[in-house]
């Protein structure tokens, strides 16, 4: 016996739920909750390299290097250990990296290989909602690995000042002065070589020559400017004068100032990336 | 026909991609509780004319108006009454069959309870609920679309669009999906389809039209369709290759509405198949094998366009 099934009933149904749209933050949450349900089958692995990454970086190079460091004077760190001008940087480097994860392969996994933004945009969700609530998801496993890697930093000893609460809100603004823009570019995709490029020739020159590892005043005076000119030098800075207690508020400002500009670009190309990619 | 039941006007409705003009100009009404079809080869711009429905491709020019809204402006407000079956599947093959539709449930705006409820029962319906825990991974192409299509209606649509709902099936596995969407159609739900497969189009659609090179060649329900561009009876001739040329010329003396001469077969359109073998034998023809059948919807778009639809 089959019953007959409710579809289609040709008239209003109270509980169809609301048929227009609702206000354009709701809109990105129904897409950040997607993400949500698809973070449930991963996250526990994701908690683990969170927890493992700053501990191997912070034992090997803060201590195991740092203790070869501090022995030839710290006067160059500004007189702390290696270990505190360290972990700020390593901590800003890291939501580079959670950002530029998120902001690549998956958005163009959503695109191109599951489509499930193409399932999407056939709902009431417009292809910004879709942008946004996966920025949200972005900026939620920021807040977590900072927040790990501050922990961590804690039990390390690394910390000098009760202002090092707010290296987690800058270090989600760092990360998404990297996600806003990448992800406006990830959507464009058909192919991911581009991210290797990316990753190879973008990410890790600047982990490696932007004050994370050491000031960037020991770089040659010529190619100074570029760093100071980079997010993440902008980002290590910042995290640095909060974990040490050094911040003032015209740097902070700079800083904030530098990084909100990327992702605020980033939000407004993607706007359009999205839209021209998922309405053709 | 009261305006209130047209869902969906076109007129002149345009789609160009640069130089490339995928929907010339095409009108239609959609009427309440009918099943529409858009029946055409590949390419011929019938997706295109979907997705403008569905509100993700803006019309170049022309009229569409969609639950007596406007695609551009109100998108969102049309496509949360919308249900959807693309020609691709874009399920989350990562997620299992019950979160798919929570899911997409969730972006409607639905709540929890509600989207419970209905999953139980959609599932139930397209003959999935022992998968309801596991991954879309491993799950046919005939689950996947059957899945597509509840995940479709999750939010109870007033139009149901399905772009090519059976291409790429096993005869199998369609009879399972046409048996669903005859179900929907008993049910009053309203169906818009694109298709390349005269049998797909005879069997569901009320009403359809014939779409060739980005345009309308004609319009009608299957029966009158066939009514006006074919006869009721076609007789198909199989001669041997050598003899095929010179049999065509001959048949020409048999009185026949007309006459196709295809690169292995000769078909006359004919009132009556038995009487026209007759004919072809009084005129001292043998044919290898013949063939006497009712006119089809391939034989409309044959006539329109002449070509066949599955080439």
């Amino acid at each position: 016996m089959i019953q007959p099934v409710p579809i289609g009933r040709q008239s209003p149904d109270p509980a169809a739920g609301p048929a227009g749209p609702a206000g354009p933050w709701s809109m990105a949450v129904r897409e950040f909750r997607f993400w949500l349900v698809n973070y449930r089958r991963t996250w526990r692995g994701s908690i683990y390299s969170s927890v493992l990454n700053p501990v191997l970086y912070l034992g090997a190079m803060g201590l195991g290097l740092g203790t070869l460091v501090d022995a030839h004077g710290t006067a160059g760190l500004g007189g702390v250990s290696y270990l505190a001008f360290l972990a700020p940087g390593l901590l800003a480097a890291t939501a580079m990296q959670t950002a530029m994860g998120e902001s690549t392969y998956p958005v163009l996994a959503s695109v191109k290989w599951l489509k499930t933004y193409q399932a999407a945009a056939a709902t009431p969700l417009r292809p910004a909602d879709l942008f946004h609530g996966h920025l949200m998801f972005t900026s939620m496993r920021l807040a977590m690995n900072c927040t790990i890697f501050l922990v961590v930093m804690t039990a390390f000893g690394a910390l000098r000042s009760a202002w090092a609460l707010a290296t987690i809100p800058a270090g989600i603004l760092t990360g998404l002065a990297f996600a806003a823009p990448i992800e406006a570019y990830a959507v464009t995709r058909s192919k991911d070589q581009g991210f290797a490029m990316l990753f190879r020739f973008g990410m890790i020159p600047l982990f490696l020559f932007s004050g994370t590892f050491f000031p960037v005043t020991q770089l040659p005076a010529w190619i100074r400017p570029v760093a100071y000119a980079t997010p993440l030098w902008n980002g290590v800075a910042l995290c640095r004068s909060f974990s040490l207690g050094t911040v003032s508020p015209a740097g902070a400002l700079l800083h904030i100032g530098y990084l909100a500009a990327f992702a605020a670009i980033g939000l407004a190309v993607g706007d359009r990336t999205y839209r021209r990619r998922l309405y053709v | 026909m009261s305006d209130a039941d047209i869902l969906i006007r076109a007129r002149g409705l345009t789609k160009k991609f640069g130089d490339f003009t995928a929907v010339d100009g095409i009108g239609f009404e959609l009427r309440r509780g009918e099943a529409f079809g858009f029946l055409g080869p590949n390419g011929a711009g019938k997706s295109s004319t979907m997705r403008m429905i569905g509100c993700v491709s803006p019309p170049t020019g022309g009229e569409l108006s969609i639950l007596g809204m406007d695609p551009v402006a109100d998108g969102p407000a049309i496509r949360s009454r919308l249900g959807v079956v693309p020609q691709e599947d874009t399920l989350d093959v990562e997620l299992t069959v019950q979160e798919n539709l929570l899911v997409y449930g969730r972006y409607f705006g639905l709540p929890r309870s509600v989207i419970a409820a209905r999953t139980s029962w959609l599932l139930d319906f397209v003959q999935l609920t022992d998968r309801t825990n596991d991954q879309v991974e491993p799950l046919s192409g005939g689950m996947r679309r059957r899945l597509t299509i509840a995940r479709s209606l999750i939010n109870e649509p007033q139009v149901l669009l399905l772009d090519e709902p059976t291409t790429g099936l096993d005869p199998q596995a369609r009879h399972v999906v046409w048996d669903r969407l005859f179900r929907l159609k008993q049910q009053g739900v309203t169906l818009v389809l694109t298709t390349h497969y005269m049998d797909e189009a005879e069997q569901l659609c009320d009403r359809l039209v014939v779409m060739d090179r980005a345009k309308v060649a004609a319009e009608g329900s299957p029966r009158e369709l066939i009514a006006t561009y074919s006869t009721p009876e076609v007789l198909e001739l199989r001669f041997r290759p050598s003899e095929h040329d010179q049999a065509a010329e001959k048949l020409a003396d048999v009185p026949a509405g007309r006459r196709e001469v295809l690169a292995d077969r000769i078909l006359l359109y004919v009132p009556d198949g038995d009487v026209a073998l007759a004919a072809v034998r009084g005129i001292g023809l043998e044919p290898l094998t013949s063939l006497v059948r009712r006119s089809t919807l391939e034989d409309v778009f044959l006539r329109l366009t002449g070509r066949r639809l599955e080439d």
